[in-house]
């Protein structure tokens, strides 16, 4: 069996038991009000497309349509997309270049009014190309859009510059809700404010920092959905809160995911009356060295770091008290793109046996007369998992004789040490929507090509690669690049180490019924597949 | 008395601005940016451009001596400005947290005298007998607990006390519901963080009132009532207690204004959407307009709780006038 087939055959199992527990749970019954927290303060604004934060997408999703998404019965699939306002998903013409969109007809906005192929071009110009005084904060995705078109009233055309694999993930991202085109030429920002969508819920009250409501939309075009006659989001971003209201049922699901200590405690003492969903989560920590600092610069420094780390004996340990689980490389495991075990035991840092590993890191510090390394490591100061990371990485250090001490600092100073480039080293997080591989490894480019890579190094090879990898549409060339370029990344360079991918684990009463974990908090949260069996 | 309370008044301005210049330069001590936090506090890739674009709708790269006359105009004139995180006017963020503050404020003030006030005189009545004891013991155990602690500990007693009893466990709720809307429901959320906090409040008062009385009930005036055959229940309501309340209401007066912008982690626990909350918040997302607004509204508090303890002051003891 091929290393790709490998891949696919665990991907069709996954899904086949993700849809069996589905199949067992029986016909979904309508009604009842779910009520779910939100882990967080507020939202800053309700406009998907200028927001990154998941507040945004957990209290707002439910009012709103999108183009394409990943599959609700079985978002876990990283591969898979389908239609939720189109009527099929397009095969692209022009060498891979043209997709052509049909929308559906019939389709309402909550305010009544038709919705056509003139909005959903309307809104994604928006995205790709913001005009002046609006924010796009992905448009960095849609590099490769040259325009998009709404020839008539049911189609939409989206031409690109180059055929690539990474369009599909990109314009299935969870932001990316429809507006109507009337509402927006009259003012661009009243979505910031304003819900009017056409998703499964109409929104019917906000009240700031506390909670978010809904009630179902008889018009919603997926027939028989929403199953729910209404939805209450409450936000609370302290754990202890949420957990209790699980228990004491005021809450019956938290979406975005609770640490494996929590999830002991709630079925310790709640039992059956909830259930637990885990899945591979598309974020992880990143340990970025600054180039710029000596003695980061060498390459022989920053390769023992990498090698005194024990990836495969430390992920299974740590992800008994944090939300850390499955050792990755650059590439979410879970995509066909992905480095198989393998293939990531040939990389430093990712060798089978420690002993020789940390026998090689201390004679690299010894070459590079560096035995005695003392660095400051930068870090977020957020518990899960950032923290629980940063302590045991210096833990494994000191095992090469290298001290490194934890500077935590909040998140403002955070993002400034790494864009200030004041740091030793810092662990960073890559937390992605869809997975879109050729998109998320972006991040390990150079400064001068992709900005928010705060490694301060220039490296003509490590484009080189990636543009290959980005560049090629088969689909095995394209892992074999994706391999070339993670290799020269971790290990010829070790520009970074990659920790343990974060693990998700979302807690539900169990009367929640057709709902299913995904590797993102930001996807399939418009909740319309959602019942309760009370 | 009004000359007083209007030069009391106008004293409290350069304090106010003394606050105001204060917060608006600590605030900006704080290296990053709202726009930074905004785009990418979720782990997502900051776009440049969208950074860049933020920071010129909220006018952060204008220079800092320009924002600082445009916060004191903005004061001057009182329109407290935009939030920079939320977009939404400071006035609305801060009104629709306020009654939750304000209604915890009191009722933790209402049980905290309800509580301290008779416990310490009693307590200083019975000087070193076992009744002062406990209500010493209950006094210490107050000021040495947490009220964080205290809040997370009675939420998991009511789980498993219902748990218990009802086979069910129960939570007080968790969405606010204004008093006025439903008082049931207002008060089953509030009664606990209104217990938790009046406790620790009590026994700080408790400790402050016995402490006060004692001293009182050793002064000459209650030896010489005593002496002339006054009832003990009038010297010690109209004489001594009158007198030692003095210091006390000083005490509540502080405590209370604290409890406006200081209930941080009670609130959290609790998950009521209040100014502590909110003031976290602000200063988490660096939202530098909401911060100086709340920052600007615990001074008010404190200079009016101030005035109104001082204007207390002369009728509790005659002797105190303000001319």
């Amino acid at each position: 069996m091929s290393v790709r087939t490998g891949v696919w055959a665990a991907a069709v199992a996954l899904a086949a038991m993700t849809t069996i527990p589905a199949l067992a749970e029986g016909p979904p019954k309508r009604g009842g009000t779910l009520t779910y927290m939100i882990p967080a303060d507020a939202p800053p604004s309700f406009d998907g497309h200028r927001e990154t934060t998941f507040a945004t997408v957990h209290a707002v999703a439910p009012f709103y349509s999108v183009l394409i998404r990943v599959p609700p019965d079985n978002p876990a699939s990283t591969t898979e997309f389908v239609c939720d306002l189109c009527t099929e998903m397009p095969k692209p013409t022009d060498d891979g270049k043209t997709y052509t969109f049909k929308i559906r007809e019939g389709v309402k906005f909550h305010d009544g009014s038709k919705l056509t192929a003139l909005d959903v071009a309307d809104s994604w110009n928006r995205i790709v190309f913001p005009p002046n005084g609006t924010i796009s904060a992905r448009v960095s995705f849609y590099a490769m859009v040259d325009k998009s078109e709404a020839p008539d009233e049911s189609t939409v055309i989206f031409r690109l510059k180059r055929a690539t694999t990474a369009f599909l993930p990109a314009l299935a991202d969870p932001f990316a809700w429809i507006y109507k085109k009337e509402i927006i030429a009259k003012d661009p920002h009243w979505y910031e404010k304003n819900i009017m969508g056409s998703g499964p819920f109409k929104f019917t009250a906000y009240e700031v920092g506390q909670a978010i409501r809904g009630v179902r939309n008889p018009d919603y075009y997926h027939k028989g959905q929403p199953y729910l006659d209404a939805i209450e989001g409450i936000f609370a971003d302290k754990q202890s809160v949420r957990v209790d209201a699980l228990r004491g049922d005021r809450a019956a699901i938290e979406f975005r995911g609770l640490p494996p200590s929590a999830r002991d405690q709630l079925l310790k003492e709640a039992g059956n009356t909830v259930v637990a969903q885990d899945s591979d989560w598309n974020c992880g920590n990143i340990i970025t060295f600054n180039h710029k600092k000596k003695p980061f610069d060498d390459v022989r420094v920053r390769r023992a770091l990498q090698l005194a780390v024990d990836q495969w004996k430390g992920a299974p340990a740590l992800s008994k008290i944090a939300t850390v689980r499955t050792v990755g490389g650059i590439v979410f495991p879970g995509s066909p793109l992905a480095a198989t075990k393998e293939e990531l035991q040939q990389i430093a840092g990712y060798w089978p046996d420690i002993e020789k590993s940390r026998a090689e890191a201390k004679r690299l510090l010894k070459e590079a007369g560096a035995e005695d390394l003392k660095f400051e490591l930068t870090n977020r100061n957020v518990d899960q998992p950032y923290k629980y990371v940063g302590t045991w990485l210096i833990g494994e250090w000191k095992k090469i004789g290298v001290t490194a001490e934890q500077k935590v600092v909040p998140t403002g100073p955070w993002f400034q040490a790494m864009r200030g480039g004041t740091f030793d080293v810092v662990v960073e997080a890559n937390c992605q929507s869809v997975v879109n591989p050729v998109l998320d490894t972006g991040k390990y480019l150079p400064h001068t090509v992709f900005p928010e890579n705060f490694g301060g190094y220039d490296d003509p090879k490590s484009i080189e690669l990636y543009d290959k990898m980005q560049l090629e549409t088969d689909p095995k060339a394209q892992r074999a690049a994706m391999r070339a370029y993670e290799k020269h990344t971790l290990d010829t360079e070790a520009h970074a180490i990659v920790m343990p991918y974060w693990y998700r684990i979302v807690m539900a009463r169990s009367y929640v019924k057709g709902w299913k974990i995904s590797p993102s908090h930001y996807l399939n949260q418009d909740l319309a597949n959602i019942w309760l069996d009370k | 008395m009004y000359r007083y309370i209007v030069t009391r008044l106008l004293l409290a301005v350069p304090t106010l601005v003394g606050a105001a210049a204060l917060v608006f330069v600590l605030m900006r001590l704080i290296p990053g940016d709202v726009c930074v936090i905004r785009l990418g506090s979720g782990g997502a890739h900051v776009n440049q451009a969208a950074v860049e674009a933020c920071r010129l709708q909220l006018g952060l790269n204008e220079p800092l001596i320009l924002q600082f006359l445009h916060f004191l105009w903005n004061y001057c004139t009182f329109d407290f400005g935009i939030s920079m995180w939320s977009g939404n006017p400071v006035s609305r963020e801060i009104l629709t947290r306020l009654p939750v503050s304000l209604q915890i404020a009191v009722m933790a003030t209402v049980i905290a005298v309800a509580i301290a006030i008779p416990l310490g005189t009693i307590s200083a009545l019975k000087e070193n007998t076992w009744l002062d004891h406990v209500v010493r013991m209950v006094a210490i155990a107050g000021i040495a607990t947490p009220s964080f602690w205290l809040g997370i500990m009675s939420l998991v007693l009511v789980l498993d006390i219902t748990y218990l009893v009802t086979g069910k466990p129960w939570l007080p709720p968790i969405d606010y519901v204004s008093f006025w809307k439903d008082p049931l429901s207002n008060l089953s959320m509030v009664a606990l963080p209104a217990i938790t906090v009046g406790y620790r409040y009590s026994a700080v008062t408790m400790r402050m009132t016995r402490s006060a009385m004692l001293e009182v009930l050793r002064e000459d005036y209650i030896r010489t009532a005593r002496a002339k055959g006054l009832l003990e229940q009038i010297i010690v309501n109209r004489h001594a207690l009158k007198n030692a309340l003095l210091p006390v209401v000083t005490l509540i007066g502080i405590e209370f204004a604290f409890l406006i912008g200081g209930l941080v982690v009670t609130e959290q626990v609790f998950n009521l959407n209040g100014i502590g909350r909110l003031f976290v918040q602000a200063v988490q997302n660096q939202d530098n307009v909401l911060a100086q607004a709340l920052v600007m509204l615990v001074v008010a508090v404190f200079v009016l709780s101030n005035l109104v303890v001082d204007v207390l002051y002369a009728w509790l003891d005659p002797r105190i006038r303000f001319s």
